[in-house]
């Protein structure tokens, strides 16, 4: 993007803040070999002496930093005396390879082994392994030449840096943003940017043209980097810094308040629990209640949980809410979510398949347990159990049969319980165009999957985006009539996929006659900020 | 290693992982460094890397990976065998300490 003397590249965002300063391109050198190969003796005693040098610049880098760069640099200090790697350098070394080629080759060899499995995670190791691998390589050439190392106050543009080198500069005070072409948010060396208020962009794209000593500015909130005239950039700086406090600040003040419409309308915002873990860290007091608790994640393990199990997790959430209504999902496995042991295997097409509520009607005996913890939660605090991929309203009341049987057990048994409201989810078309039909006593809008059925385009296949679109008029129609449909049976309707935590569906949302949103729970204040701007008309 | 399976007798042993991120970079350093404190060999294995491999390997733990939630599995031959697979039984089953 251009805008006067001003050129803007786009990256990813991996540590906050933003910092203005001339570029260091930092590359690093690589380890020409300068001296001659040696006999296999010196091959490997110089092998050793890297070894051992890196190890000592390493415990020295231990010692001057934080908890967090300790532990980094331990899994290197690790490395460097694992077997597994330096067995098959040493075996190379001794059939005639040159120290710094084998220690080279078999680092490279791992690296691959982790850069090629997926995810982040192996991928930041990798990062591990190349900042070690370099480091050895230097330790080996006695190169001493600092020329090309940040100076105070630095951005420093690379392709990538290891978290050691970090560290180091770190250490001596030596940069005040990083932008580097490739890396990613969750490698070592972000994380030790994060805890030192360093910012950093990812995966810009066009930074390695960047000229040495030209004023840049990271923007780490962002992810992108500017570079230009020195004082455009720092009122470009400004700006952002402004606006971004502006808005932060909006979101802590609406988050804590009742979402109205400029008109007045009160809308109830939910929010949608995944892990349980979070709740520790939310405030219940910036919800009206929980719109979706996913429960896969008690089934994750390869057992089936218990009956106290799931009853000790539903009674966290439930108690958590302090008295605000929570609904429970009951079992979602399928589809997008296998799990070993309780989905089929082989469906052709696991989205159609054996999903959801239809997988725990087909297993009874799990469905009723599920229930049952589910009743005895209720026993706490208003809980409404949720039924996720459901087609004709016949499922519902089946569903409805063995929560009624469950409730019969427990009265026998005179057990702490109470009955939870039984709704559907609206996710199948079915259900959408036929919702007025259902005896359900809440109706929630799932509109991930709704869309995807609606549009018949893949969740998960990027080059389907554009189709895939929530604003669809198909979609939109189907949401509708299911709030439609609760206005006249006098149920609660509500919508819990994503587009109801994106503000720039918020007020299409409203607009369909929507008055319950659940959404993602950072985002509570940004939709009850474009809640307050939507005007009901008259 | 294959050699060495029908010449000792394996002590084992099995653990869920419930950290909240898997066995991560830092637990399976921990998982590491106790396991060296064993002159057993010790060995270990995930679902998502069902081959053995050296558990006082820290390039070699680290690449188990497995999520929260599901298990991994432990053996050890050797004269402090028995210690080993409780000793790295309990740090999982402590959460390691987190």
């Amino acid at each position: 993007m251009n805008s006067g003397g001003v050129r803007e590249f786009a990256g990813l965002p991996a540590a906050g803040g933003s910092a203005l300063g001339p570029c260091c391109r930092f590359r690093y050198s690589g380890a020409k070999r300068l001296r001659r190969q040696g006999s296999v003796s010196d091959e490997s005693k110089l092998l050793d002496l890297a070894l051992a040098r890196s190890s000592e610049q390493i415990a020295a880098l231990v010692r001057n930093s934080d908890e967090l760069g300790a532990e980094i640099l331990e899994f290197q200090e690790l490395l460097l005396e694992d077997d597994s790697i330096l067995d098959p350098v040493r075996e190379q070394i001794v059939g005639g390879t040159a120290a710094d080629d084998a220690w080279q080759a078999v680092l490279n060899s791992e690296i691959e082994d982790y850069a090629s499995s997926d995810g982040e995670y192996m991928a930041a190791r990798a990062t591990d392994l190349t900042d070690l691998r370099d480091r050895v390589l230097n330790a080996m050439s006695e190169r001493t030449d600092k020329s090309g190392e940040p100076r105070k106050g630095d951005i420093v543009v690379a392709e990538d840096i290891g978290p050691s080198v970090l560290i180091e500069w770190i250490g001596a005070d030596k940069i005040s943003g990083i932008a580097l072409s490739a890396g990613s948010a969750t490698a070592h060396t972000a994380i030790v940017a994060r805890s030192h208020g360093i910012p950093m962009a990812v995966g810009v794209t066009g930074i390695d043209e960047l000229q040495d000593r030209g004023i840049v500015l990271v923007d780490g909130d962002n992810g992108t980097v500017a570079h230009g005239d020195a004082n455009e950039l720092s009122k470009l700086q400004r700006d952002k810094v402004a606006r971004q406090q502006e808005e932060q600040a909006i979101e802590a003040e609406y988050s804590r308040l009742k979402a109205r419409t400029r008109s007045g309308r009160a809308v109830k915002v939910l929010i949608n629990v995944e892990d349980p873990d979070a709740l520790d860290e939310l405030n219940p007091e910036i919800c009206d209640g929980v719109g979706l608790f996913r429960t896969e994640f008690l089934f994750m393990g390869g057992t089936l949980p218990s009956e106290e199990v799931q009853y000790e997790a539903y009674k966290r959430m439930v108690l958590w809410a302090g008295g605000r209504p929570v609904t429970i999902r009951t079992l979602d496995a399928g589809g997008d979510k296998p799990i070993a042991g309780i989905t089929a295997d082989g469906e052709s097409n696991p989205f159609l398949g054996q999903r959801g509520l239809r997988l725990s009607l087909s297993s009874p005996d799990q469905f009723r347990m599920q229930l049952r913890a589910l009743s005895r939660a209720a026993a706490l605090g208003p809980v409404k159990v949720m039924l996720p991929m459901v087609t004709i309203p016949s499922e519902l009341s089946s569903a409805a049969d063995h929560l009624d049987a469950v409730l019969k057990e427990l009265e026998e048994e005179d057990a702490q319980f109470d009955r939870p409201a039984l709704g559907i989810m609206v996710e199948t078309p079915a259900a959408a165009l036929t919702a007025a039909d259902w005896s359900a006593e809440f109706y929630s809008i799932g509109s991930n999957d709704l869309v995807q059925y609606v549009t018949a385009c893949a969740r998960d296949n990027p080059n389907l985006v554009a189709l895939a679109s929530p604003s669809n008029p198909a979609v939109l129609e189907l949401i509708k009539r299911t709030v439609d449909a609760g206005r006249f049976r006098g149920v609660e309707v509500s919508i819990c996929g994503e587009m109801a935590s994106d503000p720039k569906y918020v007020h299409t949302l409203l607009g369909l006659g929507l008055d319950t949103l659940s959404v993602t729970a950072n985002y509570a204040g940004r939709v009850k900020h474009a809640i307050s701007t939507f005007d009901d008309g008259p | 290693m294959e050699k060495s399976e029908t010449e000792f007798e394996w002590i084992r042993g099995g653990a869920l992982i419930t950290n909240k991120l898997g066995l991560h970079a830092r637990t399976a350093i921990k998982l590491t460094k106790l396991a060296m404190k064993f002159k057993a060999n010790v060995q270990i294995c995930s679902e998502q890397r069902p081959d053995w491999v050296n558990a006082k390997s820290p390039n070699a733990v680290v690449k188990l990976r497995p999520p929260k939630n599901s298990p991994i599995y432990i053996r050890a031959a050797g004269e402090d065998a028995n210690e080993a697979v409780n000793s790295i039984v309990g740090l999982v089953n402590r959460n390691f300490h987190e």
